[in-house]
């Protein structure tokens, strides 16, 4: 048999389909639905590439944009809120082109007959983790839906940075005989924040991993400018990010399930729900994928820096025109490691 | 981790393989089926096929309860959800199963119903509890495994006299579908699939016990050994198998003696037979009507019916027709003998139930194990 090349099957059925979960995934659904609507509709270099943020250039250099909106629920979880995540997230994908992150905007949805307490206390876990980055909120925006048209918050933030001369990260560079690496272990924030869900009555020990990265990816430009990929694994994670990468640069990878570092209480909960870590979200951790020259230095860079003590390197990229992530499994066998189908945690971010 | 890792120990898993590659007759094949949708996850996820010797087959069978559900009933489901103040709750996997007009219940989410994911029966009560001005109705599916905790729901929603909760049951029985398998024409006289064992259900037998599959092994002289679901146990399972084929044994044996006794849980079955009653025949997706395979509630349970509640259409309707899930389900085709395999039919757009669950043959495959069909057209 041949197998198709094309990622969506089916074209999206514009004429009788409707919205569902699985388009906010992360996961092949959602792809599809930026690709055959999105992309296709605002058309520009920039955005064509696919990124998590756009970039373009001004008169001294190369600056970058980026913007998220936060849905999360529950608001409050543990080891972070949806304020703190909408800090931490923003900035991250900023970081995730090498750059230095400057500002950031705020705009909040809230619903009639929120507590106002609750949402000082947002406002103030914002305030802390952006006054904790050095990324000042400059720019806001205050709306109000009735009751029942929002569920308690949602906020959006937007941020822009600087892209230090001689740095050209972007999804699209990888190349065969590349090294995968990963800041750290996977699945902590999606574990976290599910702990969290009214209707799974476990408690667990597990912290959300959110943090702003950007510290560390100076580090990692610093120590070599030449990476070729940044990305913070979320909605969909490792495996979906690494599936993005593959067909954004073109390439296959190889990937060692021993050398992936999960905590085993996130594995615990994982086996419980039915769930793999390797899709469950992240929010402060990154994948780099550089050149085999770097990866050493890059791994010593990492693991001297607070947020990256347990980054490991997890595989190589190579050719394969079918952009296939295989995975030689614990065991010693070998499977595909595919896009996230449908929908595993909804709203985890 | 504890209970975890001593079971997916790669080492070990070399050890029994080179150990099954020394006692399988390079002269002969083996061709075993794992019957659980358990198995067959684990067997894909960990990549065990690359661990067996090629003489060595494993073959999907029908253990996986949201593939064996016909269109009819998800689309009594979908009925069920559009209700007036109906609240239908499930398991997450039975979201994307598709019924007929390219509908499923995730899609009748999106236009609308009320439908939720729950986790557990417990969940499902709570639902109804939280919810009293809403009908909650539970789409119970599954085999011998999750049928005790819908049993649990019913009691204790009749103990708290729980008027907006009922059961849309759908449980299913193991034994009845082997058999099935055992008596199809392919199997017992075309001779066209070829079976010489089965790897046995761990969860399932934890119910029932190893002693209901000692009639298959006497009557059909095929050897059976239970499992658990985790790599090691299916590579023992193997080596078992091939032991038990060698010296032309065809006995019961179990592997999952940790968890199986064989007698099972009297305590559940107790529970199961208070509660339900066999239904005279019942429509299962590749196998067809199946005589006295499934499971309806009791009279004094009635109440809790929703099947009796409401009048839930009973239609059967057919798959699509280039789908091939039928097939598949009984061992007589392969995924990637069906035309639309990857390419109308994938994760994110099943035509055919196997595609849906990780647990399907076909969605297996095509999740983890596709690439050895690239690789078979390199060659």
């Amino acid at each position: 048999m041949t197998l198709p090349r094309r990622t969506h099957p089916r074209p999206l059925d514009i004429v009788l389909g409707r919205v569902d979960l699985t388009h906010g995934g992360g996961g092949r659904a959602m792809a599809q639905l930026v690709d055959e609507l999105f992309i296709a509709a605002f058309d520009n270099e920039a955005l064509n590439r696919r990124n998590d943020q756009g970039a373009f250039d001004v008169p001294g250099g190369r600056m970058v944009m980026t913007t998220d909106g936060y849905v999360i629920s529950p608001l409050f979880f543990p080891g972070g809120d949806i304020g703190s995540l909408a800090v931490h997230g923003t900035v991250n994908d900023v970081a995730m082109a090498g750059a230095v992150p400057i500002s950031l905007s705020a705009s909040f949805i809230i619903e009639e007959g929120f507590p106002l307490a609750d949402l000082k206390r947002i406002v103030a876990s914002m305030a802390k983790a952006s006054k904790e980055a050095g990324v000042p909120v400059i720019t806001g925006d205050t709306k109000v839906v009735e009751k029942g048209k929002g569920d308690g918050v949602f906020i959006t933030t937007a941020g822009v940075g600087m892209v230090p001369p001689g740095v050209a990260i972007s999804g699209d560079q990888a190349r065969p005989g590349d090294v995968i690496l990963v800041s750290g272990t996977m699945g902590d924030h999606g574990v976290a924040v599910m702990s969290q869900r009214e209707s799974l009555g476990f408690e667990t020990a597990i912290l959300s991993d959110s943090a702003a990265l950007h510290t560390l990816v100076a580090a990692m430009v610093t120590a070599a400018p030449g990476i070729r990929v940044l990305r913070d694994p979320t909605r969909g994670g490792l495996a979906s990010t690494l599936n993005e990468i593959a067909g954004q640069s073109g390439i296959g990878m190889l990937i060692e399930e021993a050398a992936i570092p999960v905590r085993p209480e996130v594995k615990g909960a994982c086996e419980l729900l039915g769930l793999d870590p390797l899709y469950v979200a992240n929010e402060g951790k990154l994948i780099c994928i550089c050149a085999e020259a770097d990866a050493e230095a890059l791994l010593t860079v990492m693991r001297g820096h607070p947020l990256g003590r347990e980054a490991a390197r997890i595989g190589a990229c190579r050719e394969d025109s079918h952009h296939f992530i295989q995975m030689r499994t614990a065991m010693g066998g070998n499977r595909v490691v595919d896009w996230l189908a449908g929908e595993q945690l909804p709203r985890i971010c | 981790m504890k209970y975890i890792d001593e079971y997916r120990d790669g080492a070990k898993a070399q050890a029994i393989a080179g150990a099954i590659k020394a006692e399988a007759d390079p002269a002969r094949t083996y061709h075993l089926m794992e019957f659980c949708g358990g198995h067959t996850h684990a067997i894909s996820r960990y990549g065990l096929e690359d661990l067996l010797p090629a003489n060595v087959r494993m073959i999907h069978g029908p253990g996986c309860p949201v593939c064996v559900l016909p269109i009819g009933r998800i689309d009594a489901a979908i009925w069920l959800a559009r209700q007036d103040g109906v609240t239908l709750c499930t398991y997450g996997d039975m979201l994307r199963v598709p019924g007929s007009q390219r509908l499923s219940l995730l899609k009748a989410k999106a236009e609308g119903c009320d439908i939720r994911m729950v986790y557990s029966t417990q969940d499902a009560l709570k639902l109804a509890q939280s919810l009293p001005d809403r009908q909650v109705v539970f789409f119970a599916i599954g085999f011998e495994t999750t049928t005790p905790p819908t049993a649990v729901a019913l009691k204790q929603a009749k103990a708290l006299d729980l008027k907006n909760f009922s059961v849309f049951c759908n449980h299913v029985l193991t034994p009845s579908a082997i058999t099935q398998i055992l008596d199809s024409p392919e199997v017992r006289t075309l001779g066209t699939v070829k079976l010489d064992g089965f790897i046995g259900p761990a969860h399932v037998s934890t119910i029932i016990g190893s002693r209901p599959y000692e009639y298959f092994a006497e009557e059909y002289q095929r050897p059976v050994v239970i499992a658990g679901f985790e790599p090691l146990d299916v590579m023992q399972a193997v080596r078992m198998l091939v032991r038990q084929i060698n010296d032309g044994r065809f006995e019961v044996e179990n592997e999952f003696s940790r968890a199986v006794t064989r007698d099972g849980n009297e305590k559940a079955k107790a529970l199961v037979a208070e509660l339900f009653e066999l239904r005279r025949t019942f429509e299962w997706r590749g196998l067809g009507l199946v005589p006295y395979s499934a499971l309806r509630i009791k009279e004094p349970y009635a109440a809790w019916d929703a099947e009796r509640r409401w009048d839930v259409p009973q239609d059967s309707a057919p798959d699509n027709k280039a789908c091939e899930c039928g097939a598949i389900l009984r061992g007589v085709k392969k995924p990637t003998d069906c035309k639309l395999f990857g390419t109308i039919c994938t994760p994110e757009n099943p035509m055919g139930s196997c595609m849906v669950s990780a647990e399907g043959a076909c969605a297996a495959h095509w999740t983890y194990g596709r690439f050895r069909d690239v690789e078979m057209t390199r060659q």
